[in-house]
């Protein structure tokens, strides 16, 4: 065997792990997915081949009405956990002294690590009828009989925004953090005032980590599962909930095989908008953070 | 930024801004954890008063998490799967950081995006799509051979191929990011003193890998342990510690003993993300 050939096996041999992940876990699941999505169940054990199950979306309100409501409320959340997230993130990068600094991103990174499971079920303690915010108002005089906080949409939105923010601050941060400071005075010096240094130069520098971060918890939002269903309540029309209910509800895989492929297919759609957009590329967004 | 009283007033309500978000992002993990402790059946106040009853007790109605055999058997089953998951998307990371720092190949670009591509899928569909390509294949053996076989039905194998399919994209950029800051100098070096290639590998590459490779470990063994949405249409009988719990949540009205999983479970990541921090502060030094 030659060098060349040794090398070119080596490369095969290198290269088999990733095409088995990527063909096994990624590529046929969803082949399989679509085909499943388009067959139509004609009679008991009888399919044909069609767009049945995407007809039927159509047809029933109900089902893209939530599709819509979880896509707008998710481009909602991602909008607040920027509005939100870009201050902190800015005080973090920029305005803390650089021991504090370290510390402020470290306590961003706690919830990080805690599930989304675990942070519903405090928000859960904290709203409910029987809470700890209902009865501390009672307690104070605030309120005379109890109030239940959860199963509202502000609550959802809230809970949410919660759950992703940190997902939106961490890529903020290290992007920010390369800025050079230069290049904010620079901005004050040739007369700019804080609203213009910050449109038109800390913005613009700032972009990958805004699109990397805005993607990420658009995704997070849209295909949340855990925080709608237990801040809203059984009926919080969230669209992964339809797609568990025909699964493992009722067992109506062809249909829910279709509505996966539409989540899939709206969000996919939702992220390559916002990367024209913004111009910018998945690899030098995601891979960045 | 215009006058200095201006000035003044807004650094002090941005800094209110700052605590206000940072008491916010705390609040929900203080009750959770909090309420742990609390002598009562019901995890609500009023304080009833401190104890570890919800941890240690053995009898009901206060089981304590230490004797609550699902829960038990739930943390057993979540250990298993982030281990398995940790270490081969570990190593399938490592592979990936190789191939994709080292070797030149066609539409390299593009695999590198595919590669990225899991993590922006959700994780839901990335759990639909797998149930039913295992469950298909698993049909048509059947019928056709008839032959059975379990392992492509839900359980713990899917369980760990699903959160496999996107944990590797996160292990495989914490090695890459590693793997990119390496002097090549110091293997030419080794390979001119006529070290072997399998013995600059397991010398000098590998060990200068090992702090990505155990940081992006733990990452992998912390996002597999806390993993719903995937885990959720994959499981079979052995639940994991996240499903046993938001059964109780969904279902049953929850007694404290979920605020002690709770606690035990953030400090338990807590310890785990401080080490994984530790270790990667380690690169600056070597």
């Amino acid at each position: 065997m030659t060098q060349s050939d040794i090398k070119r096996l080596s490369l095969i041999l290198l290269f088999m792990p990733f095409a088995l992940w990527i063909l096994l876990l990624i590529v046929l699941p969803h082949i399989g997915m679509g085909v499943l999505a388009l067959r139509e169940k004609v009679a008991p054990r009888v399919y044909e081949f069609g767009f049945g199950n995407f007809i039927e979306f159509l047809h029933e309100p109900i089902y893209w009405n939530t599709l819509l409501r979880t896509g707008s409320m998710s481009l909602l959340v991602t909008a607040l956990a920027l509005l939100a997230g870009f201050p902190i993130a800015y005080y973090i990068a920029k305005v803390a002294g650089w021991r504090t600094r370290g510390a402020l991103f470290l306590l961003c990174l706690v919830p990080l690590w805690v599930s989304d499971l675990i942070r519903a079920f405090g928000w859960i303690l904290l709203l409910r009828e029987t809470g700890v915010i209902s009865s501390a108002l009672q307690a104070i005089g605030l309120l005379n009989g109890p109030v239940e906080l959860l199963y509202n949409d502000v609550t959802v939105v809230i809970g949410l925004v919660y759950t992703v923010i940190l997902f939106m601050i961490v890529p903020l941060v290290s992007t920010l953090d390369g800025m050079d400071d230069a290049m904010i005075e620079a901005g004050y010096n040739l007369g700019g005032n804080g609203w213009t240094v910050l449109r038109r130069i800390i913005v613009p520098y700032a972009m990958p980590g805004i699109v990397s971060g805005c993607i990420i918890v658009f995704m997070l939002t849209a295909g949340s599962y855990l925080t709608p269903i237990l801040l809203g309540g059984k009926n919080s029309s969230w669209f992964t909930e339809t797609i568990y209910e025909q699964f493992i509800t009722r067992y109506n895989w062809e249909s829910g095989a279709a509505f996966g492929f539409l989540l899939l297919a709206f969000t996919s759609l939702v992220v390559w908008l916002g990367l024209k957009l913004s111009r910018q590329t998945l690899a030098g967004t995601i891979a960045r953070s | 930024m215009g006058n200095t009283g201006n000035n003044w007033a807004f650094l002090l309500g941005y800094r209110a801004y700052v605590l206000a978000f940072f008491i916010f992002l705390a609040a929900p993990l203080v009750s959770a954890g909090t309420f742990a402790f609390n002598d009562s059946l019901f995890p609500a106040l009023p304080w009833q008063g401190f104890t570890l009853d919800w941890f240690f007790n053995d009898t009901e109605p206060k089981l304590g998490m230490f004797h609550d055999r699902r829960l038990l058997r739930g943390l057993y089953y979540s250990f298993i799967i982030a281990s398995a998951v940790a270490v081969l998307s570990v190593f399938a990371g490592t592979c990936n950081a190789f191939l994709f720092v080292r070797r030149e190949f066609p539409a390299k670009n593009f695999f590198y995006i595919v590669m990225i591509v899991p993590l922006v899928i959700p994780g839901v569909i990335l759990g639909i799509s797998i149930l039913v390509l295992a469950s298909s294949v698993a049909n048509g053996l059947e019928d056709r051979y008839d032959m059975d076989l379990e392992f492509l039905r839900p359980g713990i194998l899917l369980v760990v191929l699903g959160q496999f399919s996107f944990i590797t994209t996160i292990t495989s950029l914490v090695i890459i990011a590693r793997l990119k800051k390496f002097d090549a100098a110091m293997e030419e070096a080794a390979l001119n003193l006529g070290a072997s290639r399998a013995r600059v590998l397991m010398t000098i590459t590998l060990p200068f890998l090992r702090p990505a490779m155990i940081a992006g470990g733990i990452v992998a063994f912390l996002v597999s342990f806390e993993n719903f949405n995937t885990t959720l249409f994959l499981v079979g009988s052995e639940a994991p510690l996240t499903i046993t719990m938001f059964d109780r949540m969904a279902k049953v009205g929850s007694t404290p003993v979920l605020n002690a999983v709770s606690f035990f479970l953030m400090v338990g990541s807590g310890l785990l993300a401080l080490l994984s921090i530790v270790v990667q502060r380690d690169k600056s030094a070597g």
